[in-house]
């Protein structure tokens, strides 16, 4: 035995040769597989890494990683907790990129891409990233905030072999659109720009110009500053375009304006993407329709079609696979759907009238039945909606069985089955029997503890689950957390899980990304125990106006090799486990 | 058909006991249609980030929450404002606004012809989806049925102006 291990350390794996095959490895779960099979596999993986992913940004800290990986191109980084979408995050919780920027520009010269979801970059940050990376290629910042024109304009004007600009859905009040004229004039090498959710007005002189000079633009996603026949100058130049965002169709036309952004739009034989349509009417809408034979995503989120505007739409995309829509097509604009797009995989429904100011109908199980009927490679589903049934979801989920992720939200709170008025447990339960491959679920109406019954005991895919409204007690919570093997974000509020439940996943929480409760049943007490018999979690309870010397509205738990943050502003308690 | 939330029967609360949350009123607490003389309806409550729809939607959520900003259009210009009705107190001054903004003449309004004399009228489009001429409900109606405001050429706002 000896000796055969001598003759492994005498004639290792060259580790040139480890690193060449190493380097073929892209997918950063494989690599992080790879790095735990011994020392030297772990030493030639960092070395040869040179993409990194950081689910959350506080799990570990710019030093770490500056120490394991010299070699970094590209980073992506994901900071809030998603329920910061939606306003349940106080203002400057953190996130703040710039201390990775201050990092990554020490560390790592050549870096290329940034992609950030969620994070907070100033435009101190813009700037600092402008600067110090001449190679920097690539910048995407979702749903991402703090920054205004200024940060931009540094963009813009420094960064020299710049490819891609994606704000994506990143939303800040009060920009200027002064940086998009400050591209040089030399500058032409971006390949995709999408400021699509900016509020600014930029210069339509230098957008024209700048996408003049870039031939390789393949993706431009205008905002809705843009009218229709600045559009049609644009589409003129770029007839080559992959995806396009299109301006606002709010505009009168003449007969032979008509005609020659009917015409531009006839060119774009290469387009898969089409979104923005800001009040598209179906006066304009067939302006569109020669440039959909080759589409694969629809985004109609910004105009609110009826019903018939849909249906006459779709037949001119027949190669659809996603398409996101507003409740005003109703349920029959879905069945259009279910007539005309058999190869969909992927449908989101969003309401226009999410607080219910207006009593309009939007969609209800009849739209969704059809259009499961219709589509069965259907896979991916966001549907917002005020009545389902449990019978009708069991047949959806017989008639697509490949879900992966489905994301139903009965807008009113525990609401129940609107023909039956019994719970939506059933729904669940088919969802999770049935959709074996489901990763993402959310569930809504009124749920018992039997809904996370058959979740915890069918669901064994599942890794992301989104609960608010719902259970009948802490076991509810528990047979998720003893139940789902691969489940790694956990979000819940308005539950009425309390510290049993919490204390249910000890064992649980180091092997998944983050849990965040609010608005539940938990004490400070219950945080801090568990704070106590898992010193590797972070547990923060925010603070606020809902909150007391017990009662813990807000609390987040992550796990983290940088332990407590230093960067947790006043209302951010990390419990470290003292006194209980 | 049950009308309140049953909380009690299935022992799901909100909030905390003794808290009060702000919650969404029982589902059958319509709004009283629009041709009522009676108050407003009382806004409805509503629930912080609920439902999870992105606040970067701001084509309908702006308008929902604050309820009084509308977008403005005037044909043949190139982008729309923005404007809030709380600021006007009557239709005399949010017409001296929108000819202040749009820097044009709005013409004498009457309610047999519309507006006379003038290059523009106004229009607004309703909940229900209408084209409606600026001037025909009372003022407080309008304001809060008014979802969109279009300033029109005179010439294509002649059918709006016909009594029913």
């Amino acid at each position: 035995m000896d000796q055969d291990h001598k003759k492994l350390k005498e004639s290792p794996f060259p580790c040139e040769g480890l690193e060449k095959v190493l380097s073929f490895i892209d997918s950063h779960k494989d690599r992080s597989s790879a790095s735990l099979v011994c020392k030297d596999w772990y030493d030639a993986e960092r070395w040869t890494r040179s993409k990194l992913f950081i689910g959350n940004c506080y799990s570990v800290s710019p030093e770490i990683v500056a120490r394991r990986f010299p070699k970094i191109k590209s980073v992506r980084l994901k900071g809030k907790p998603r329920f910061s979408d939606f306003n349940l995050l106080p203002q400057d919780w953190g996130a703040n990129v710039h201390a990775w920027l201050v990092m990554f520009a020490k560390v790592y010269p050549s870096l290329e891409e940034l992609r950030l979801k969620r994070m907070t970059v100033s435009d101190e940050s813009l700037d600092l990233l402008a600067r110090s990376f001449p190679g920097f290629k690539a910048l995407s910042l979702s749903s991402c905030d703090g920054f205004t024109d200024e940060g931009l304009k540094a963009i813009a004007t420094h960064c020299r072999t710049l490819t891609e600009l994606d704000i994506a859905d990143s939303v800040t009040v009060d920009i200027g659109g002064g940086w998009l004229s400050c591209f040089p004039e030399g500058f032409a090498s971006l390949e995709i720009l999408n400021f699509a959710s900016l509020q600014c007005e930029v210069s339509f002189d230098a957008l024209e110009r700048l996408v003049s000079r870039c031939r390789a633009l393949r993706v431009l996603k205008v905002n809705e500053s843009i009218n229709l026949e600045q559009l049609q100058r644009l589409l003129v130049q770029v007839p080559h375009l992959t995806g396009l965002g299109t301006g606002s169709f709010m505009q009168e036309l003449t007969p032979r304006q008509y005609e020659g952004v009917q015409s531009a739009f006839s060119n774009c034989k290469n387009l898969q993407v089409l979104s923005g349509l800001w009040d598209a009417t179906s006066l304009y809408l067939p302006l569109v329709y020669g440039a959909c034979a080759s589409l694969t995503f629809l985004n109609l989120s910004e105009a609110d079609l009826r019903s018939g505007e849909l249906a006459k739409f779709l037949p001119h995309c027949t190669s659809l696979r996603r398409l996101w829509v507003i409740d005003t097509v109703g349920d029959k604009g879905l069945e259009a759907v279910g007539l005309s797009c058999p190869l969909l995989e992927e449908l989101r429904v969003f309401p226009i009238d999410p607080y219910d100011l207006d009593n309009r109908q939007g969609v209800t199980e009849v739209g969704f039945l059809a259009v499961s009927r219709g589509c069965p490679n259907l896979n991916y589903v966001l549907y917002f909606c005020r009545k389902m049934t449990n019978d009708a979801v069991a047949t959806i989920v017989q008639n697509c069985p490949d879900f992966t992720h489905f994301r139903l939200c009965i807008m009113n709170p525990g609401e129940p089955d609107h023909l039956t008025n019994e719970p939506m447990d059933e729904a669940f339960g088919a969802v999770s029997k049935t959709c074996t491959k489901l990763r993402r679920l959310s569930v809504s109406g009124l749920l018992t503890d039997m809904a996370f019954e058959y979740i915890g005991k069918f669901a064994k895919n599942l890794e992301t689950l989104s609960v608010a409204f719902a259970g009948s007690s802490d076991r509810g919570m528990q047979c998720v957390l003893e139940g789902c093997p691969k489940l790694r974000k956990l979000e819940i509020r308005d539950c009425l899980f309390g510290n049993a439940a919490l204390l249910s996943g000890l064992d649980k929480y180091e092997t998944m990304r983050s849990l965040w409760m609010s608005a539940c049943n938990l004490t400070i007490k219950g945080c801090r125990l568990l704070a106590k018999e898992m010193p590797r979690l972070n547990v923060e309870v925010i603070q606020d106006e809902w909150s007391d010397e017990t009662h813990a509205n807000k609390v987040y738990v992550y796990r983290s090799l940088a332990g407590p943050r230093q960067d947790a502003p006043p209302f951010v308690l990390t419990l470290g486990g003292e006194d209980i | 058909m049950d009308c309140d939330l049953n909380l009690k029967a299935t022992e799901l609360r909100l909030g905390l006991p003794g808290t009060t949350d702000a919650i969404s009123p029982p589902k059958n607490n319509k709004r009283s249609s629009p041709d009522s003389d009676s108050a407003p309806p009382p806004p409805k409550a509503q629930i912080v980030g609920w439902p999870p729809v992105r606040s970067y939607r701001k084509n309908n959520l702006a308008e929902a929450e604050s309820g009084s900003f509308v977008k403005v259009s005037m044909d043949g210009a190139p982008y729309l404002r923005k404007i809030d009705l709380k600021v006007y107190n009557c239709y005399l001054e949010l017409l001296e606004g929108l000819e202040k903004m749009f820097k044009l003449t709005i013409g004498e309004y009457s309610e047999r012809e519309g507006y006379k004399g003038s290059e523009y009228a106004p229009a607004y489009e309703d909940k229900d989806g209408d084209l409606m001429l600026v001037g025909d409900v009372p003022w407080e109606m309008f304001k809060s049925s008014c979802k969109r405001l279009r300033i029109m050429k005179a010439s294509d706002a002649r059918g709006l102006g016909c009594a029913v």
